[in-house]
Formats: structure tokens, sequence, C-alpha cells
């Protein structure tokens, strides 16, 4: 580096990094790696940081006070991931200066998604639809659940604008998902309710979190481990009592 | 057999359109996620769920390390594709319902299973870094 970035403004940029990974869904050890890493280009060779779903906490050792950024919201966004994943990289190369790196994330972080909702919502159901005929489901099904599983994701889409409870946006798109099939079935568009709920909820459903939940656990990041389970288990219940409820009221 | 090959290339390319993926990575993640699927159902009639949920992340993993090299793309894009035809999403939400609907003996049963292949992929992951480690020639 050719010019000193002061302690506070490195800093900073560890801990902006850090929140749009933690933001986009990143594994907590990659974002441990990525605030160290920037630190120590930076001249910061002592720096601790200490990483969990809702709450990221950076110090150094110096007079610096520890700083905390509180993560309200998470989604996954791979796009995200990679952007800052490779600006931390050209850091520890040496290739950007501070202004520039600063710079340079606070667009990552503000990048809008890279596929529109009507594309988004015709992934969900082509997805749903596959993965009705991966768990051993007929053809007759796949119109069921191709639409049962685009109206599932919509709706969850659009209750979670409205209200900010997920729980609540879960639940009801999962409602949703479990009526169209009984209906879709009572009128004859689709034969095995069963596996075409399942395919449905498909890309509600936090398979990915418990994975990554318990990849946690095996790198010894305890807490964010129990709680990206405590998540996951939440969002499977909210889903399965959805569908639960439409089949005992409506069956 | 054929209709897995398709269904899987396509459930795994077009979930990562959800999880915003580059556009020029989406067919590598819908072949990662096709061949670990692949592997998987062509195994587990004869060893058990969990173990070729093991086998398939494996060679995940195996994968995602050399197209992460070949694309020059972050590892995490290839291997959330890769499991994803894999996870027990479909899994946690069917032990859920079992609880809701106040059978809880299979409820358990379908719980500690969904456990056990969440395990058995996060496994199959961290046994591949420690290849992918133990592969790459050291610095002197």
């Amino acid at each position: 580096m050719d010019q000193k970035t002061s302690i506070y403004e490195t800093i900073e940029l560890c801990l902006l990094a850090g929140k749009i990974m933690l933001q986009s869904g990143a594994e907590t050890y990659r974002v441990e790696d990525t605030m160290v890493r920037i630190a120590t280009a930076f001249g910061l060779t002592e720096s601790h940081s200490y990483v969990t779903p809702t709450a990221l906490i950076f110090s150094t050792s110096g007079e610096q006070p520890a700083k905390l950024i509180r993560i309200e919201e998470r989604t996954t966004d791979l796009h995200k991931i990679a952007e800052v994943n490779s600006i931390s990289r050209r850091i520890a190369l040496g290739e950007l200066s501070a202004p520039e790196a600063k710079a340079l994330l606070l667009k990552a972080g503000a990048a809008s998604f890279n596929y529109k909702l009507p594309v988004q919502i015709l992934a969900a159901a082509l997805t749903s639809a596959c993965f009705l005929i991966m768990f051993g489901g007929i053809w007759y099904d796949f119109a069921a659940a191709f639409i049962a599983g685009g109206a599932g994701f919509a709706a969850s889409v659009y209750l979670h604008r409205i209200v900010q409870v997920k729980f609540f946006a879960e639940f009801s798109a999962a409602l949703l998902v479990g009526l169209l099939g009984l209906l879709f079935v009572w009128a004859g568009l689709g034969r095995e309710f069963d596996r075409i709920a399942v395919g449905s909820v498909m890309p509600l459903v936090p398979g990915l979190l418990i994975t990554n939940a318990i990849r946690d656990l095996m790198a010894g990041h305890l807490v964010s481990g129990i709680s990206k389970g405590a998540d996951a288990c939440l969002t499977a219940f909210a889903i399965g009592a959805g569908i639960a409820v439409a089949i005992i009221f409506f069956h | 057999m054929w209709a897995h090959f398709l269904t899987s290339f396509f459930a795994a390319s077009s979930f990562v359109i959800l999880f915003n993926a580059p556009k020029k990575s989406l067919l590598q993640c819908g072949l990662v996620g096709m061949l670990g699927w692949v592997l998987y159902v062509a195994v587990r009639g004869e060893i058990g769920e969990a173990p070729a949920t093991l086998a398939a992340s494996l060679l995940v993993g195996i994968l995602c390390q050399l197209f992460a090299k070949i694309y020059r793309t972050p590892v995490i894009i290839f291997s959330v594709a890769g499991v994803i035809p894999l996870v027990p999403g479909g899994m946690a939400y069917n032990a859920m319902r079992r609880f809701v609907e106040n059978q809880y003996d299979q409820a358990l049963q379908i719980g500690a299973q969904t456990l056990m292949i969440a395990g058995a992929i996060a496994a199959g992951l961290v046994l591949s870094e420690v290849l992918n480690q133990m592969m790459r020639p050291k610095k002197i």
C-alpha cells in the first residue's frame, strides 16, 4: 500500500465486506476469512471477527473499540458472494486502495437481482415440477406441480413484502400450495397429492439451510450452526403446518 | 433413468436462479446437480440413503473444485447447485407435517433421517475440500 490507510477506515471496510457476505448467505468461515484477509492486507495483523447469522463483531487489538453490525435480513445471493470474494482477493494482492475498494463494495452491495421476478417464478415452477419426477412422481402430475409450485413461490415473495413475519409468509404460501394441490386432484388434473405437494414446496423448504447448519457445526461455529438449525426447523414447521392445515380442513 | 438425467439437470439449474447465480454458470450448475443426483439414484438401492448421499456429495464436491478452477468462479456457486437435488428439504417438510398431524413416531424417524442425510452432505463437501487441499502442490 502506498498511502497509509487509517485503522478506522480498514475496520469500516472489513465490516462492509462482512455485512454484504453475511446478508447474501455466505458460510460463516468464509465471512470471517474475508474480513481477516482484508484487515491483514491493510496492515492490521491482529484482528478478531465473530460472526453469527444475526450479528457481526469485529475488533482489532489497539485503541479502536470493537464494532458490531446487526444483520436483519438474510437471503441467498451467490452473485454478491462471488463479487465480494473477488474484491477481497484483489485487496489481498494489493491491487486496490481503501477508497477504491469501498466504492466497489458499495456498488456490489447495492446491486439488484440478476433475474426479474417473472423469471424467478418460472424457475421455481420448473424446479417444483422436476422435483416431482425426481421423487418418483408421474408425468401426468407435471403440470399440477408446475402451477402449484410457481404460485406458492410467488405467494411467499409477495406476502414477505407486505408482512415482515417470515413464518406467516411461508405458512400461507404452503397453505396455498396445499389448496391448489387438493383442487387439482379433485378436478382430476392431478393424481398423487402427496407427491405434488412435496414437489411444489421444494422452492420454499430449507434444505440448504439445514446442510449449512451442519457444516457450520462441523467447522466449530457452534452458535451459527445452532441458530441456523433453529431457523431451518421453524421454516420446515411453517411449511409442514401449511400443507397439513390444507389437508385437515379441506380434504 | 433418462427422466432423472433430464429433471435433475433442470431442477438444479433453475433452482440456482432463485439464488441469483451468475448467468454464465447456469449450465455448469445444472451439470453438477445432475451428476450428483444420478450417482445417488444409481447406488441408493444397494448401499442405503445416507451412504449414497455421502458418495454423491463427495462427487459433487470434487466436481465443484474442478469447475471452480476451470471457470475461475468461487466453489460455493457450484456446490450449492450440486447439493440442491440431494438436500433433505422435502424430508424436513415431511417430518414437520407428521408432527402437525400427530404422528409423532413417524415424525421423529423422518427427522432423524433428515439429520443423517444433511450430515452426509456436509461430510461429503468437507471431505472434498480436504482432498483438494492435500492434492494442491505445496509452495516452497
